[in-house]
């Protein structure tokens, strides 16, 4: 067999060839097209994340010295699965002063946003839910419905430690969602397109290897750190505090309700990194795809994984932030680095540079505001640090 | 174009109706034993004192009229991003102006102390 002719592609238009053979009308082929899309996308979606959970918890044992799962099925693989089904059959104990309606909703939702994330998402060239022109945004659209359900489910389940959870997802969501923004418009404005495609399309130059990240490192050091707290994740994990509030916000869920969270919150992770390379590390793109194009869903989940990989190596490595850190962090760091960034973005990509002058230009400017912002924090942490300490600050009385 | 929303709209009804069709297949063959201890609110043991609805902090609200803000702003840049290798200087320099007078508006919630967490 030739392997250049495994195109995902083909099987697409094998499928609509026989629907049409089958004498259907225009409408019921696309209402059948899209039914049967989406229902790949939700199986991709539920399969990955039981990868997904079984790598997280082996990848966090092994850096905390521990074996971590390692006794259903080989290599502790079958583990997750061992886990559904148990949550499947567990008891589901809804507290009796919860709020009803936006409790059974909230899981439901928190799913919703993730599942929806994915239709955006190209695997491959041509291999997209959706390849809609509105890519960008509609992610951002969607995410947002994440931090409605997270607060939906602190503030129904009429506990305390779940309403401290809720009232943290408000502070902690909608502040990293400004930074995650302002980075992501950087490449849009680079490449000129919201398409998701579109974006990993315009990263194809220098062999596959014309990635964003290389000239606006900044840009995705910003959408790497917002992404964490986007993700809900270590350092950034003050909503589910474990030694604080016990769990945040889905303290008082159980069973099924528990495990639509739990596995939410894994998939978001993964949807986060699956943007960051489609926008920073070319998506699809890299070395003989366009000989090969099987070869762009590797390439994509590969590069995804790393980025996965990243970001529970992160989770099992850092302590907690506290919340007072985590907000200045954010909005006396983030979002200015951010606001400068874009606007010199702008003035370098309006001064008409020719190609490898531009670039190199973006990539000094990038790391001349990183280094600039890095300095600035140190200088006023340090000044915080030796700042004279005193038992009381005596009152001056004014005149 | 419109048969791509066509696959968005089909995702939005399965990926709603499949968690609770679980969760209802779920019912089916979960025990369901309930006891008004096991449903009280959970606090590690304690009985729970007083009300838990209460007010969200003042904190919170700067917050998110500052998020609200900015959220409006990143909408406005989203259009002018995409278009941006088409327009002229003069109206990256009004984006420019727009950033910046947010930008003031930041240093302005700063140094009024907005966003100090207490």
């Amino acid at each position: 067999m030739d392997l250049s002719s495994i195109d995902l592609r083909a099987i697409g238009a094998w499928f609509h060839g026989l629907l049409i053979s089958s004498g259907m009308s225009q409408t019921g082929i696309h209402v059948i097209e899209a039914l049967v899309g989406a229902l790949l996308l939700l199986i991709f979606g539920l399969t990955l994340v039981i990868f997904l959970i079984w790598l997280e918890r082996k990848l966090a044992g092994r850096i905390q010295d521990r074996l971590g799962p390692n006794r259903v099925g080989p290599y502790g693989l079958l583990q997750t699965v061992a886990d559904a089904l148990k949550l499947l059959t567990k008891e589901d104990v809804t507290p009796l002063d919860a709020d009803r309606v936006p409790y059974n909703l909230a899981p439901g939702l928190a799913v919703f946003h993730v599942i929806m994330a994915l239709a955006v998402i190209p695997f491959s060239n041509r291999v997209i839910g959706a390849d809609i022109n509105v890519g960008v945004l509609y992610l951002m659209a969607v995410g947002a419905i994440g931090s409605m359900a997270a607060l939906m489910a602190g503030w129904a389940s009429n506990n305390k430690y779940a309403l401290i959870g809720g009232f943290r997802v408000v502070a902690q969501l909608l502040s990293y969602e400004i930074p995650l923004v302002l980075a992501m418009i950087i490449p849009v404005m680079v490449s000129g397109t919201m398409r998701m495609n579109g974006l990993a399309v315009a990263q194809g130059s220098i062999f596959g290897f014309g990635w964003f990240v290389w000239t606006l490192p900044l840009a995705f050091l910003i959408f790497f750190v917002a992404s964490l707290a986007e993700g809900e994740r270590a350092p950034f994990d003050l909503l589910e505090a474990e030694s604080e509030i016990v769990a945040g916000y889905n303290i008082e869920y159980s069973g099924m309700k528990f495990a639509w969270f739990f596995l939410a919150f894994f998939m978001n992770s993964w949807v986060l990194a699956a943007i960051g390379t489609t926008i920073f590390f070319g998506g699809w793109q890299g070395p003989f795809v366009d000989q090969l194009p099987a070869l762009g869903v590797i390439y994509f989940l590969g590069k995804t994984m790393i980025l996965f990989f990243v970001q529970a190596w992160v989770r099992a490595t850092f302590p907690r932030l506290r919340i007072d850190q985590m907000m200045s962090f954010c909005w006396k760091f983030l979002v200015p680095m951010a606001l400068v960034l874009f606007a010199a973005v702008a003035i370098i990509l309006k001064l008409n540079l020719p190609q490898p002058l531009e670039a190199i230009t973006l990539l000094v400017a990038n790391v001349a505001i990183l280094l600039t912002g890095v300095t600035l924090l140190g200088r006023t942490q340090r000044k915080a640090l030796y700042a004279p300490k005193r038992a009381f600050t005596p009152t001056i009385p004014r005149l | 174009m419109l048969q791509q929303y066509g696959l968005i709209g089909m995702l939005a009804l399965i990926a709603l109706a499949f968690p609770f069709v679980v969760v209802g297949f779920t019912w089916l063959i979960r025990p369901k034993r309930p006891d008004p201890i096991k449903n009280s609110t959970y606090e590690c043991g304690l009985e729970t004192i007083g009300e838990t609805w209460v007010q969200f902090r003042a904190q919170y609200y700067l917050f998110a009229l500052i998020f609200v803000v900015f959220d409006i702003e990143a909408m406005f840049l989203f259009p002018f991003a995409v278009a941006f290798k088409q327009l002229g200087l003069f109206a990256v320099i009004e984006a420019l102006l727009f950033v910046a007078m947010l930008a003031m508006g930041l240093i302005y919630a700063w140094r009024k102390q907005a966003l100090e967490w207490q």
